[in-house]
């Protein structure tokens, strides 16, 4: 159970020790936890990582060479799929044909104005 | 006098579903009609109907006047960009004839939207029957005037102008200038400025592109004009401060005027910090003299006049502080929501998660929290207060932190510009809540 006290044991010169408690902050509690989940996590966290993440969104590197080779990849052996990562930058990774969304077509009428 | 935040009046209007999530809410300005956007590119305006002479107690209610297909999805082909047909905002022309026109933007392209009655109909044409098909002309012995006849109300929508190809990034903000002539529209790096007349030209007023897009640290989340200074716009940032800026200072707005950012303490400071700080909405309040930011756990109201802090901090849902590390996780912690003024900028709302938007009353700072959900209110019933228990021991009614459905966000809320009617969309349902007139 997480706790949002710490106690330390601070010494007070030669005579006895104080147990003092101190309060971390519930969102320093929350840093601790997620470094402790994501050991490689930046550690600029509104930098140029998240913010030109931010501003790829919609980005599909691809060529008709790519396309292709990953295309008979998957016929051979399935592909290994890639492991969420908070630090991954769009454009590392190669899309396959699976992993296009299928263009859906727009839909003529709103079920609300129906 | 009922004060907003003690809404044990309030009726509930509920409309029936999109199949697409609601991504814009917007009442145009007498409050006539009420616009949303969703997630398929498509548009559909409410229409308040008259009060009923069977139920004089109850304000009229909205119901469908027109719906259109405002954008479509593309392909950038050339950048391999895929370009979402969602509709980002809408807002409104002031209205100056018969016609009602709105601005509507997706990511990279902004529509004007002439919205027009016609209830009369040409009969009678010399060189075509009544059913269309042309007529032989050589069997037409006489010429007669068509007459104007009346119809059943159709409601058109036609795009007037297209706003095109200005924006390398996305889209966040669109706002209309006071001088009823121009507006601007934002992206994450830049602002430009357009004449609603003219779609090949627009004029570049900000920009925050570095050279090297490796020094990139904050982007633009959000810009507006000033309801009456039609020189005066603001715009804020991912690292929670507020820019405004004059357009008689200089054609290019890259400095500011004012700089609103309010101190923090170093000490305080997290990996969390500067997500959580990151504005969301900007909105100026309709007298001008004030403006509020959301972020995301907070909503602020600033002085114009005042750079240094903000005025007015009221706690969205704090409890969330102590969640971040999930909220993180699922992406949560970056969910934009937006914030908005009453009629009389006496009280503030904006929403939360698990369906719930909190009001604010400026005057006795007293907060509400509400639920937006079929399962909680029945058409026609008063809307219960809800509450979140943050302590140990939850009492009866309360909801825990760790039961709070994130999925059912409230993102988008609209207010009545005069009267007390309030727009919440929640998901792809939207709601509809008024005082009932004692």
């Amino acid at each position: 159970r997480d706790s949002e006290l710490g106690r330390t044991r601070m010494g007070t010169g030669s005579h006895c020790t104080e147990i003092q408690d101190t309060v971390i902050s519930p969102e320093k509690a929350e840093e601790a936890k997620l470094k402790a989940r994501y050991p490689n996590l930046g550690n600029k966290p509104g930098g140029s990582d998240l913010l030109r993440k931010r501003l790829q969104k919609g980005q599909k590197y691809f060529d008709s060479g790519d396309y292709n080779m990953a295309k008979a990849k998957i016929k051979n052996k399935q592909l290994p799929t890639a492991a969420p990562e908070k630090t991954e930058i769009t454009g590392d990774h190669i899309p396959t044909p699976q992993d296009l969304p299928q263009r859906k077509p727009s839909l003529v009428a709103s079920k609300l104005a129906g | 006098t009922h004060t907003h935040s003690h809404p044990h009046t309030h009726t509930l209007t509920h409309t029936r579903s999109h199949t697409d999530i609601i991504s814009t809410v917007e009442f145009n300005y007498s409050g006539e009609l009420l616009a949303t956007g969703d997630k398929g590119g498509r548009v559909v305006i409410f229409q308040h109907e008259q009060e009923s002479k069977n139920r004089p107690h109850l304000r009229g209610e909205y119901n469908v006047y027109s719906t259109f297909q405002s954008h479509e999805p593309e392909f950038d082909y050339l950048k391999s960009l895929e370009i979402e047909e969602k509709i980002n905002k809408i807002r409104w022309l002031p209205q100056q004839n018969a016609a009602h026109f709105l601005l509507s933007t997706n990511d990279k392209t902004i529509k004007l939207w002439k919205i027009s009655e016609r209830d009369k109909r040409a009969e009678g044409y010399n060189l075509k029957d009544e059913d269309g098909r042309l007529r032989d002309p050589f069997r037409i012995t006489s010429l007669r005037v068509p007459v104007l006849m009346p119809m059943d109300l159709m409601v058109e929508a036609s795009p007037r102008r297209i706003f095109a190809n200005a924006h390398t990034y996305h889209i966040n903000s669109i706002s209309v200038n006071s001088d009823h002539e121009t507006y601007l529209s934002a992206d994450d790096l830049r602002i430009n400025l357009w004449h609603l007349e003219i779609t090949d030209r627009s004029f570049n007023i900000v920009d925050i592109k570095p050279a090297n897009m490796e020094e990139l640290t904050e982007v633009i989340t959000a810009a507006e004009c000033h309801p009456h200074q039609c020189n005066v716009f603001v715009y804020s940032s991912s690292k929670g401060t507020i820019r405004l800026c004059d357009m008689r200072a200089a054609a290019l707005c890259d400095r500011h005027s004012k700089f609103f950012e309010e101190p923090e303490d170093p000490s305080s400071r997290s990996f969390f910090s500067e997500i959580i700080s990151s504005i969301s909405d900007v909105k100026f309040s309709h007298s001008g003299r004030y403006m509020m930011t959301r972020d995301y756990l907070s909503v602020k109201v600033w002085d114009l006049n005042m750079e240094n802090r903000p005025v007015e901090t009221y706690q969205v849902h704090e409890y969330l502080r102590s969640k971040l590390c999930s909220l993180y996780e699922n992406d949560c912690i970056f969910d934009k929501f937006e914030c908005c003024w009453n009629g009389g900028d006496s009280a503030i709302m904006t929403g939360s998660y698990n369906n719930f938007f909190r009001m604010f009353d400026r005057n006795t700072r007293r907060d509400i929290t509400l639920e937006a959900s079929r399962e909680s209110s029945k058409p026609r019933a008063t809307l219960k207060p809800r509450k979140v228990s943050t302590g140990g021991k939850r009492k009866k009614d309360e909801i825990s932190v760790d039961s709070l459905d994130f999925n059912k966000k409230i993102l988008h809320t609209a207010w009545h510009p005069k009267d007390n009617v309030i727009a919440v969309a929640a998901t792809n349902n939207l709601y509809i809540f008024q005082d009932k007139i004692n």
